[in-house]
């Protein structure tokens, strides 16, 4: 009952097209013009592309968030009341703090949480909903599954540096000796990975599989047939 | 039993081959489960413990009961409240530098931000990595308690279950985890710094959640639910098949 070998690429039935709508929180099916599951009390929405614009509005409030996570102060730090000066530092410019400190891996850690995650995130939950309900062969839709799927578990990783201010403003109350601020760079930054987890989770992936072939394109001669989606 | 636009040849064969198996409703879903991830219908069976059910189109788990799991999932729900108790209260970080020395609770840390600017962020650190931990636990053990002791589910069981679910993903005490790391290098040059047992409880915390993610099977836990009498309209009445997939 397990293992890979056993996924099965040939026409399946949808709750969909059987004219039901199933829970996405329980998967328990109702008919389709249920709007409430009464086992879990999920509210159900057929696998349309109006869960689109969901995404596509946290997105853009994510990316809108981004620029002043990246371009303002991340935390400010003041050693001696200010004699041996203070500095103030983007996410960045934290970053290569860390390197020149020696510390490479903490570095590669941070600079992947909070830059490349971030933006890769973007660029994958726009391609997710832009290329969302068009038809796609199976070994597409795997990919585009496997993708949701990264995105959807890394997502709230990128949340490491907001935490890093946090304690060290929360711990570093030495007073006149050394004090760290957080800036507001890092409210943005929560912000930005918040909205795009709220992106991510208004995705529906069972609109990956609505482009599929109802039957499978093995032969070339009814190929024009075939591309009936549903 | 099908919409007839909706039928086509290959379609009427599929669901012959599935009606064979099982008591189902294709008008109004009886019997039936969707895979949430590629809303492929299959027929709900009972699975004996120890199997694992995928779905047949994208491979995504549906169901993998495990025996003595609610169980298993009360006693991490318990340790996860306790360690996270002892998370707020005990020492987290301890810092020195220069005879100045600043041992601080998570407990600690609240008190001393509640009336500055940065209230709001700490407020919803404080949410991620202890409220929303705690809740969830909660919200578990409100929901496993009475269906592990075959008593009926209490009273909005199903709701409970669900936020708690939904919240999932909101808490992260794990990814604080990490972050105390990296802020311990980042401090490191300016004072010398001691993990106090709160570190260690967190520590701890993660694999209590990961043990308790194995365990976790929530298909079982929405059966027990409703066969534990609430909301029903007689769809657990669904047999299990004698020939199974």
């Amino acid at each position: 009952m397990s293992g890979g070998a056993q996924i099965h690429d040939g026409p399946v039935m949808t709750a969909h097209r059987a004219g039901l709508v199933g829970c996405r929180s329980c998967g328990r099916v109702w008919p389709e013009e249920t709007t409430t599951c009464a086992r879990c009390g999920a509210r159900l929405s057929p696998p349309d592309r109006r869960c689109l614009q969901a995404v596509w509005a946290w997105l853009i409030a994510g990316v809108v968030m981004y620029f002043p996570a990246n371009l303002l102060p991340m935390m400010s730090t003041q050693t001696f009341a200010g004699l041996q000066g203070s500095s103030e530092a983007t996410i960045f410019e934290g970053v290569m703090q860390l390197i020149d400190h020696g510390s490479y891996d903490i570095a590669a850690i941070v600079f992947f949480a909070s830059i490349v995650v971030p933006i890769a995130k973007f660029i994958a939950i726009s391609w997710l909903a832009l290329v969302a309900g068009r038809p796609a062969t199976v070994d597409q839709a795997h990919t585009r599954l496997k993708m949701f799927e990264v995105v959807e578990f890394i997502g709230r990783w990128s949340m490491i540096d907001v935490f890093v201010v946090a304690i060290l403003s929360a711990l570093v109350q030495l007073g006149f000796v050394a004090s760290i601020h957080p800036g507001p760079a890092a409210a943005s930054f929560a912000l930005s990975v918040a909205f795009t987890m709220l992106s991510a989770q208004s995705f529906d992936p069972r609109l990956i599989w609505r482009g599929l072939p109802l039957r499978r394109r093995s032969n070339d001669e009814d190929d024009g047939r075939n591309d009936k989606t549903e | 039993m099908l919409r007839d636009n909706a039928c086509t040849p290959q379609l009427a064969a599929y669901l012959d081959a599935m009606t064979l198996h099982a008591t189902l409703d294709l008008s109004t879903g009886e019997g039936l489960l969707a895979c949430p991830r590629c809303d492929a219908l299959h027929v709900d069976e009972e699975l004996t413990s120890g199997e694992t059910a995928r779905c047949v189109r994208c491979g995504t788990v549906l169901a993998k009961p495990r025996s003595g799991a609610f169980g298993q999932l009360i006693a991490l729900s318990f340790t996860s409240m306790v360690l996270l108790m002892g998370a707020v209260f005990f020492p987290f970080l301890e810092i020195s530098r220069m005879g100045f020395g600043n041992a601080t609770s998570l407990f600690g840390v609240a008190l001393a931000f509640a009336d500055g600017i940065l209230l709001p962020l700490v407020v919803a650190v404080l949410v991620m990595i202890v409220g929303l931990p705690v809740l969830r636990a909660f919200l578990l053990l409100y929901t496993l308690v009475p269906l592990a002791q075959g008593r009926p589910p209490h009273r909005h069981a199903a709701t409970a279950f669900r936020w708690s679910e939904v919240l999932r993903p909101w808490s992260m005490a794990e990814i604080f985890v990490i972050g105390t790391s990296v802020a311990l290098v980042k401090v490191a040059g300016l004072a010398t710094v001691h993990l106090g047992p709160a570190f260690w409880a967190f520590c701890a915390l993660i694999i209590v959640n990961a043990a308790s993610r194995g365990f976790m099977c929530q298909t079982t836990i929405w059966d027990a639910i409703e066969d534990g009498g609430l909301k029903t309209d007689g769809r657990e009445l669904v047999e299990a098949p004698e020939a199974g997939t």
